[in-house]
């Protein structure tokens, strides 16, 4: 499985045909701090004080390495902007308040795994379904259904909106989840179709043979193959919700908020620019994601084009 | 009813069996539609079939809507019923295909009927005016304005994503010592939030404390304003778009590059290729398929650039794309029909280019 990202082969070692020394390693390296960089400065700019982010010239690190760089391109790290995150006087002097971040957090926790649990329930058995009992039409309906991924969102949302308007389920959980469930489910539908189509069937026949009734097919023979892939699937699905905006931003009310809306309107709304604490909700929103990066790196291929190349 | 039964299953003998089975089954078709049973969904299908219009029509649309969603349950539930044990594959398809039908389906056919009403969602008139909307939009020239900027966008960022990506994965194609943490680094900026991105990019921007004004105004005198012409805010939002998609085709070109057998390098090696000559007839046929599919897709998503450009622009410098207009029209504007044309419209150019993406994926995993 490694072979894809990593291109580690086995048999690779010694043959100098596709390895390089540390010379490409320090060029490498070089390169991938540059593309990093805008990451890094914002992760940084959230240890900032205030007038320490707004400083000309930009202080870049926190020490002054023993006095090697002078003390002007140096700032001194502060954790005050992720306590004001949560919460914070919204005018000099006054008592400091909730800003309801916490809450945020929590709904956009909350959201992408309820949706996401959901998606992978329905999706997975429609994904064996689609792979193992293909119906008539079979890549009608998947079309079908990696279209309606593939809309722009703003095409979905408005009979979606006139729907919930009338329904009652604006800003409420349920709207919400379901919605995003709606909106995982291609996604893990052609992601779990590619996990189960390179299974190999033989293995499954034989257990036929052997007298396992179809449901025990399912659960004892395939649905152990493909964990590592439910894993990658739900934690692509998780990024894919976490990250989502347009549907957060007209859907969701005040209650059930998401960090993305909330970030956009923290931007143009009642801070002005006290880009410290922006950088610090950019950093909390941003080290999940990171993390699933470094650990999904064989499978981001395939999550990214859903599943349609797989190496 | 026994004996008839019986028959059916009996291997069917030359001469009576066709005649007394097509009898019985028609006998059976017409007692079968009225007997109230859990796997009689054609019972079901008309009863909702009759009671939905009805419902719709006389009760309010709060209940009616309940009462609608319940009879459709039933079909389905004695649909599945009918299935049981039969339709494998169609049982396991189903639920997935239902949520799919209420949250997407249905929605889009909605809006699809409410593109030929004059509908408005602030106001309560509904008169039907046929494809005027549509014939509204082809001659609105704001629209094709609309349209050209998203057309810019969409060349300028995924050309510069397919250069950048390219080179990227032309870097990383090699085995190095760290290579894989390196490679994190890279691949990171896909993974992030269009909203962080273009939180990150607003303060990069800044006119007095930004990094970029900062170090253009090393060189020049004055202030530098990225984002006041048209053509700086363009390159501003294009700029964030490709620094943010380029790993992905880095990541497809990558899957490219690491699939060329080795052995046609090493025996390149002994021949003494040229180096272009080795990248055109080895390395670049095996890249070919992966390419066009990033440049596929990147178009699809970039053909839907929204967020980002709401968050750096709000579409201020003529750099309103097509779905920022849309977004406009239906949410700010309340002009519900208007925009439901409109948006049928995007979800043709996306299902033509969807289209054609899985033609191609489809052909490049046969051949693999």
């Amino acid at each position: 499985m490694a072979s894809g990202l990593t291109g580690g082969r086995g048999g690779n070692r010694g043959r100098p045909i596709d390895q390089s020394g540390w010379g490409r390693t320090a060029f490498a390296g070089f390169v991938s701090f540059l593309y990093f960089l805008p990451v890094l400065i914002i992760i940084i700019t959230a240890f900032k004080e205030h007038t320490d982010a707004l400083a000309v010239p930009v202080k870049l690190l926190p020490t002054t390495f023993f006095g090697l760089i002078p003390e002007s391109y140096a700032f001194v790290p502060t954790l005050e902007n992720f306590q004001n995150v949560f919460s914070r006087s919204f005018s000099a002097g006054a008592e400091a308040q909730d800003t309801g971040f916490a809450r945020f957090f929590f709904n956009s926790i909350f959201i992408a795994g309820t949706s996401v649990l959901l998606a992978l329930i329905l999706g997975t058995v429609a994904a064996y379904g689609f792979s193992r009992y293909p119906l008539k039409g079979n890549d009608t309906y998947l079309f079908i259904i990696l279209t309606t991924r593939m809309l722009p969102p703003i095409v979905v949302i408005i009979p979606v909106m006139l729907m919930f308007r009338i329904t009652g389920l604006a800003g409420t959980y349920t709207g919400v989840i379901l919605l995003y469930a709606a909106f995982n489910l291609p996604f893990t539908i052609w992601m779990m179709k590619s996990f189960f189509d390179e299974l190999s069937p033989d293995v499954e026949d034989s257990a036929r043979l052997d007298g396992s009734s179809e449901w025990s097919v399912f659960f004892r023979i395939c649905l152990p193959q493909v964990l590592a892939g439910i894993a990658a699937t739900a934690v692509f699905g998780l990024i894919l919700t976490w990250n989502e905006f347009l549907f957060a931003l007209l859907l969701t009310g005040v209650e059930t908020r998401t960090v993305p809306v909330a970030m956009s309107q923290t931007i143009g709304g009642d801070i002005g620019v006290r880009w410290g604490l922006l950088a610090a909700i950019e950093t909390l929103f941003l080290i999940p994601v990171i993390l699933v990066t470094f650990f999904l790196q064989n499978q981001l291929l395939r999550g990214v084009t859903f599943g349609t190349v797989k190496r | 009813m026994v004996p008839a039964v019986i028959k059916r299953r009996a291997p069917p003998s030359a001469g009576d069996a066709p005649m007394m089975s097509s009898a019985s089954l028609a006998e059976r078709h017409a007692s079968d539609l009225f007997a109230v049973r859990w796997n009689n969904w054609r019972l079901a299908l008309l009863v909702a079939a009759v009671a939905v219009p009805a419902a719709i029509a006389v009760l309010p649309p709060s209940v009616s809507f309940w009462t609608a969603g319940s009879l459709c349950a039933l079909v389905a539930l004695t649909a599945v019923v009918a299935a049981w044990g039969r339709h494998t594959g169609g049982l396991l398809v189903a639920p997935a295909i239902a949520v799919l039908v209420t949250m997407n389906i249905f929605p889009l056919l909605w809006s699809l009927g409410l593109s030929f009403f004059n509908y408005r969602a602030d106001r309560q008139i509904l008169d039907f005016i046929g494809l005027r909307n549509y014939e509204r939009l082809v001659t609105d020239p704001i629209v094709w304005e609309r349209l050209t900027t998203t057309a810019t966008f969409v060349v300028l960022t995924v050309a510069a994503q397919m250069v950048v990506g390219f080179l990227l994965a032309m870097l990383f194609s090699r085995q190095f010592p760290l290579r894989r943490y390196l490679l994190i680094l890279v691949l990171t900026p896909m993974m992030l939030a269009y909203v962080a991105v273009g939180a990150f990019y607003r303060y990069y921007y800044d006119p007095t404390f930004g990094l970029v004004s900062q170090f253009v105004n090393m060189f020049t005198d004055g202030s530098f304003v990225l984002i006041s012409s048209t053509t700086g805010a363009i390159a501003a939002i294009v700029i964030a778009d490709a620094w943010m998609w380029s790993p992905f085709v880095m990541l497809l070109v990558l899957a490219g590059l690491v699939s060329v057998p080795k052995y046609l390098y090493e025996a390149a090696a002994i021949d003494r290729v040229p180096a272009w000559r080795r990248f055109w007839y080895i390395t670049f046929p095996y890249v070919k398929g992966l390419l066009l599919l990033a440049l596929l897709f990147r178009t699809i998503e970039a053909f839907k650039l929204f967020d980002i450009v709401f968050i750096l622009t709000d579409g201020g410098q003529n750099t309103e794309t097509i779905a920022l207009y849309v977004y406009r029209q239906a949410i700010q504007f309340n002009k519900t029909s208007y925009s439901s044309a409109l948006s049928y419209v995007l979800l043709f150019t996306v299902i033509v280019l969807t289209n054609l993406y899985l033609y191609l994926a489809n052909r490049r995993s046969r051949e693999v």
